[in-house]
Order: structure tokens, then C-alpha cells, then sequence
């Protein structure tokens, strides 16, 4: 399989009018594992959700491509069915859908007709995938997300990012809400992702989750684009000085910050 | 088109030599001549929000050929497929155009007293039993001039009578076939679970034939006894050109247990309403009924529960989705009496728009004449959440398939509460052909 690429390129995106991400660029391959730290409200969300294609941000300048294909033009599904992967901060809840089914319809949506994943192999593989999450076994028959605590719904993100096998996961702000348990048992999920194959961006607001998911590669964002990038040593300099020692070095006034939630 | 003022075809000599056919007690005959007066003269049902003047609710064909089946296997694939397997087979009615055309029960069953049989046989065999629960406490035959109509002109129907004490676990089902192009379904099924009984019945109603002007007019009772358990599933699926009147009632008696799990899937123009009388103290009800309304469909659904006793408690669950340019009206009352105090009512509607040129309307009441009580009601009309589908097609599912898997998961509260599987697959069945 060849090696995935996400390439941002310039990247622009509004929210009801307002400009939240302000020409931000990366590039990501397989193999690779970025971070994207920031403090609250600087547009990471936005970020991970505009190239999911969120319906309700706007993309007003810029360029994408995945696998060299323009992402910006594709739907949601399509997306998806490159490859492109979100473990989402507020996962939605569906009633009467169970976590199985939808995994099941997820997966055959991208294998296609005619090619369906045989019911055992299915079976096979989710048992697999929950027992090394730690997940128990009634969780396959619960509705989606339904009645599912903080903990849960991350921990499910990261089953469905297992059991679909996307080319390049973007996961946004996964820790938040996660006990050192939890984060540990996530960390272990993402971390048997890793191949040439798989390429990851982390956004998160501490250091913490990357102390367990290695990062090939930090980039600071403030004000919708990246200040800063570095090696995992950057994080740990962040860790330890804050925000607030990185924005006096660059000159960045903290008035302009917006709080905004996917 | 038929109209409210169009009398009916049928007089008292007709009646008396119809009911004579069929070997009916005389008590029954004097009360389908009195029926039939009181349905020339007594009015439509009014069902709220919905104009019901030019439906055809007296035009049909009363007297039907019907045939009677040797071997399940003789049967058409459909059917087949609705009827219980294995351990859920084995007790079954097939009511053909009106008439008994298969019947099974086990011997365990038989032994300890069970009637399952058609309303026609059950005449014949065990009249004083009958008598006392047809259009007794649940049903008022003048309530309007349908449920007269019904008294007049019943061409079908079930009894089933559990007798005290007796628990069954396997599910008693009945199929009501008809294949008619202008059959006139008058049903009337009673459904009695004597005291510390408990049982699960499970009915379908299917009519497959599609060109012609067909009338459904249903009435069932359902006598839950002190102490006893019913757990009452039912699909309805009559085609587009069967006008459907069905009034399902029922009363419970003291820590009776009455659980209603409803497909309301019609293709045609149907008046529903479903009742429950929580008479006796401790009594409780679940209802948890879903509907489609598609095409140029009109609906109208009374779901009624009237607490009388203390400390009763009752659960209701409407979920619709409206299609096309149906237009689907849902009226959900809960009224809780003087004098049952410590009871508890809630009810839940929800209705779900998947097109710009459908109509939902969801009316929550509660009427509440008693102060030491709970009740709550919520009620919903909207379309699908655009961050659901957003959520669901982000794995790559297309928008079609993502409305698709909402709209099950609506409706899975009744699917999944069905005891049989072949009913639950063919629900299943049935919501998948009609989103499609």
C-alpha cells in the first residue's frame, strides 16, 4: 500500500461569518505523528472538523489534498471512504442503533457492495479490538453512544478508528475527560495503529496524552495557524512554561481569543 | 366516494340470516340487530386535527370466500415467514378473509384451559364466556357509529381466554389475511388474562391485494385480570386501498400488567386509537406504538390511558416518521382520575419529518383531576439532526444509508420489543421498503 499523504495547504476557515482558522499549513504521511497543541479557543477544533467537513464551518480559502486527490471537494462520506478519520470531541448519540450495527455498516460502506466483510470475521475482529481497549462485551449491543459516560464515548472513537483502519486519523482532543486509566488504555489503541501505512494528527490542549503517544513532529497553534513547530521536546518546554512563555517570545497578545466548540 | 350521510346496505332480515349461517346464539343476533340500528343513526368518530368525511368506511364486500389450509407450507412465502419458529411455533391462528382457515395449539395449552380460536367457533363453544367480555368494560358498542357498525356487521375475530393461574411464556399468534379487493374486515378480538395469568399475544394484519376500495373496522379488547400480565404485540400492514377504523382497548385490573408493542404500518388511510383503562390499584401500562406515514397518507392516532386506581403507573412511547406528503396527526392524552392518587403518567411523542411536503403534528395532554401524582409528557416534530448524519457519514456511510440506520433506530423500540422473530424481520422489512 502506498504511503498516505494529507497536505493542508494556506488553509481558511469561518464560522457564521467569523474567521477562525487563518492560513494554516501541514503536510502529513504515513508513519508519521503530529501534535497540534494550543491554548483554548485558537481554531484546532475547527480545524479537525472543517476537513471532516462539518456542516456548519466554511471553508473560505485555501487548499487540501489528500493521496492528491482535492479533499474540499469530496462529501463527508466520501472523505471518510479515502481514509480520513476524526475521533470526535462530542460524538453524537443515535437511539436504537447499536454500536455493532453501525460498525458493521461503517465498514461495509467502505469495502462496497458485493464485498461485505463475512459476519464472523466481523465478529472476530471486534472482539479483538474491544478486549484490547478494555471495552466490555454488552458494548457491541448498546446504542450508539447512547447513555455513554466521557470515558466511553472516547473509548469508542478509538474502537471505530480500529476497527475501520482509516489512512490518516485526526484526533481531536481525545484525552479531554480521560482519567490516566483511560488515557493509557486510548494511547495503547492508537499506539497499534502505528505503520507506514497510518498517519496521525493529535490535537490536544496538554502534554500529557504525548507522554504516552509519541509525536514525531509539535506545532503550536495560536490565532488560527501554526507559531511554532518543533520535535516532542517542544511540547515538554510547553509543559513546563505554559503558553504564556511561547507567546512573549513570539510577541502574541492574548485579546483576539475565541472559544469555540465543534 | 362514500359519505356520512349514505345509509347502509344492510337490514335486520339480512342480519338475522348472516348471524343464522354462522350458528351464532340468539343473544348475539338480537345485538347485531340493535347495533345496526344504532349505526344509522349515531355519528362518525371525531378524531381531532383530521376531516375523515369522504373516507369509505361502509363500502365493501361482507361476504367473502375464504379457504382453509391443510399444511403451513401450502401458505405464501410472506405469511410463512411472519409465523414463529421452533420453540415460538405451535400455537397459531390464520383468520383468512374472516374465516378460520388454520389453527394450532398445543396440548400443554389445551390441558390447562386455554381458548385460542376465532370469535365464530368460540360463539358456538363457549357463548357464556364470550358474553361476558364482548363489548363489556373495554369496548362500548355506541360509542360511535364504527364501533356499532362493528357490532352489526363482525365477519371475523379472535377470542383468547387464559384461565386463572395459568402462565404461558411461548407467544400466541394470529395472522388476519385478506386478499380481497373489496373485503370488509369487521374484526373483533378479545384477548382475556384471567387473574394471576400472564401471557404474550402477538398479531398480524396483512391484506395483499392492491386494486380495489377494502374496509378495516377492528375492534379489540383486551381484559387484563388482577394481578395478571399481557404483553400485546401487533403489526398492522394493510395496503394503500384499505381504509383502516382500529380501536384497541383494554382494562386492567389490580397489579394487572399490560404491555402494548405496536408497527403501525398501514399504506392507507387510517383512524387509530388505543386505550387503557388502569382500573385496579397497582395497575401498569408500557405502550410503546411506531408508525410510517407515507405517500398521500392521512392518520390520525389516539393513544389514551386513564388511570382510576392508586398507585398506577403508566409509560407511553409514540415515535413517527412522516414521509412524502403524508400527513399524520398524533394525539396523546393521559389522565390520571380523582382518587388515583400516588400514580405516576408519562408520555413521549416524537415525530420525524424526512420531507419538505409532509405534515406531522404531535398533541401531548394530560388531564389530571388528582394532586398526590407524577406525570410528565414530552413531544417533539422535527427533521433528522444534521450533526447525527454528519457524525454518521464522518465513517463513511452515505447520507442515504445514514437516514436509513436513524430512522430503525427510531423505530427499534417496537422492533425490538416484538417476541417473535419472523414479526420482528418483517417489521424490520417493512420500515426498510417503506424509507427506501
Amino acid at each position: 500500500m502506498a504511503q498516505p499523504t494529507l497536505k493542508i495547504e494556506d488553509l481558511h476557515v469561518s464560522i457564521e461569518g467569523k474567521e477562525i482558522v487563518k492560513g494554516f499549513s501541514l503536510e502529513i504521511k504515513g508513519g508519521e505523528i503530529h501534535a497540534v497543541m494550543g491554548p483554548n479557543g485558537t481554531g484546532k477544533s475547527t480545524l479537525a472538523s472543517a476537513l471532516m467537513g462539518h456542516p456548519k464551518y466554511e471553508i473560505t480559502g485555501g487548499k487540501v489534498t489528500f493521496d492528491g486527490q482535492d479533499l474540499l471537494e469530496m462529501e463527508v462520506d466520501e472523505r471518510a471512504r479515502a481514509g480520513l478519520f476524526l475521533a470526535m470531541q462530542y460524538p453524537s448519540e443515535i437511539s436504537g442503533v447499536t454500536n455493532a450495527d453501525f460498525l458493521r455498516t461503517a465498514i461495509n460502506a467502505r469495502r462496497g457492495e458485493g464485498n461485505e466483510i463475512p459476519v464472523m470475521q466481523f465478529i472476530k475482529k471486534l472482539d479483538e479490538k474491544m478486549k484490547l481497549l478494555d471495552i466490555d462485551e454488552e458494548f457491541a449491543n448498546r446504542y450508539l453512544n447512547e447513555g455513554f459516560s466521557g470515558g466511553e464515548k472516547k473509548r469508542n472513537e478509538i474502537l471505530q478508528l480500529m476497527m475501520l483502519e482509516p489512512k490518516i486519523a485526526i484526533l481531536d482532543e481525545i484525552d479531554s475527560g480521560l482519567d490516566i486509566d483511560a488515557l493509557k488504555i486510548v494511547a495503547k489503541g492508537v499506539n497499534a495503529m502505528r505503520s507506514p501505512e497510518f498517519g496521525c494528527l493529535i490535537i490536544t490542549h496538554y502534554q500529557r496524552l504525548l507522554n504516552y503517544i509519541k509525536p514525531d513532529k509539535v506545532h503550536v497553534m495560536m490565532k488560527g495557524r501554526i507559531v511554532k513547530s518543533g520535535g516532542p521536546e517542544l511540547a515538554e518546554r510547553l509543559e513546563a512554561e505554559g503558553y504564556d512563555g511561547l507567546k512573549k517570545e513570539l510577541g502574541i497578545e492574548d485579546d483576539e481569543v475565541v472559544e469555540q466548540e465543534a | 366516494m362514500a359519505t356520512e350521510t349514505k345509509g347502509l346496505h344492510y337490514d335486520a332480515s339480512y342480519i338475522e340470516k348472516f348471524s343464522s349461517s354462522r350458528g351464532e346464539p340468539a343473544w348475539f343476533t338480537e345485538m347485531r340487530k340493535q347495533a345496526l340500528a344504532l349505526a344509522e343513526e349515531l355519528p362518525l368518530p371525531q378524531p381531532e386535527k383530521t376531516r375523515i368525511i369522504g373516507w369509505n368506511f361502509t363500502e365493501f364486500e361482507h361476504e367473502l370466500e375464504s379457504k382453509a389450509v391443510d399444511s403451513l407450507n401450502d401458505l405464501p412465502e410472506y405469511i410463512h415467514r411472519l409465523i414463529g419458529k421452533e420453540e415460538q411455533a405451535g400455537n397459531l391462528l390464520l383468520i383468512h378473509n374472516g374465516r378460520l382457515a388454520y389453527q394450532s395449539l398445543s396440548d400443554d395449552l389445551k390441558s390447562k384451559g386455554v381458548i385460542f380460536t376465532d370469535l365464530e367457533t368460540a360463539l358456538r363453544e363457549h357463548g357464556d364466556l364470550v358474553k361476558k367480555y364482548y363489548f363489556a368494560k373495554a369496548a362500548k358498542l355506541d360509542a360511535n357509529k364504527l364501533t356499532a357498525l362493528n357490532a352489526a356487521l363482525v365477519n371475523s375475530g379472535l377470542f383468547l381466554y387464559v384461565p386463572k393461574n395459568v402462565e404461558i411464556e411461548v407467544p400466541l399468534q394470529t395472522v388476519f389475511w385478506q386478499d380481497h379487493p373489496d373485503a370488509g374486515l369487521i374484526n373483533h378480538v378479545i384477548v382475556v388474562a384471567d387473574d394471576n395469568s400472564s401471557i404474550t399475544y402477538v398479531e398480524n394484519y396483512l391484506s395483499t391485494e392492491h386494486e380495489g376500495s377494502q374496509v378495516a373496522n377492528i375492534i379489540t379488547e383486551v381484559y387484563v385480570g388482577d394481578n395478571a400480565t399481557v404483553r400485546f404485540g401487533g403489526v398492522d400492514q394493510f395496503t394503500k386501498d384499505v381504509t383502516t377504523y382500529i380501536n384497541r382497548r383494554s382494562y386492567v385490573g389490580a397489579n394487572g400488567r399490560l404491555e402494548w408493542a405496536l408497527g403501525q404500518m398501514n399504506d392507507g388511510n387510517t383512524l387509530s386509537e388505543t386505550f387503557t383503562s388502569l382500573v385496579g390499584d397497582g395497575g401498569v401500562t408500557d405502550m410503546k406504538a411506531v408508525s410510517i406515514g407515507h405517500g398521500e397518507q392521512r392518520q390520525n392516532f389516539e393513544n389514551r390511558i386513564h388511570h382510576f386506581g392508586r398507585n398506577t403507573e403508566s409509560d407511553m412511547l409514540i415515535h413517527g416518521v412522516q414521509l412524502d406528503k403524508a400527513q399524520s396527526i398524533f394525539n396523546a392524552i393521559t389522565k390520571i382520575e380523582h382518587g388515583a392518587s400516588k400514580s405516576d403518567g408519562e408520555q413521549t411523542q416524537r415525530v420525524l419529518m424526512l420531507s419538505e411536503g409532509a405534515r406531522g403534528d404531535a398533541n401531548p395532554i394530560l388531564l389530571i383531576d388528582e394532586n398526590d401524582v407524577i406525570a410528565g409528557h414530552a413531544a417533539s416534530v422535527g427533521r433528522i439532526d444534521p450533526i447525527q448524519l454528519y457524525y454518521l457519514m464522518s465513517r463513511g456511510i452515505s447520507r442515504k444509508d445514514a437516514e436509513r440506520l436513524i430512522v430503525h433506530g427510531f423505530l427499534n423500540p417496537v422492533v425490538s420489543q416484538l417476541p417473535i422473530e419472523g414479526v420482528k424481520d418483517q417489521l424490520t422489512e417493512v420500515i426498510e421498503g417503506k424509507v427506501k
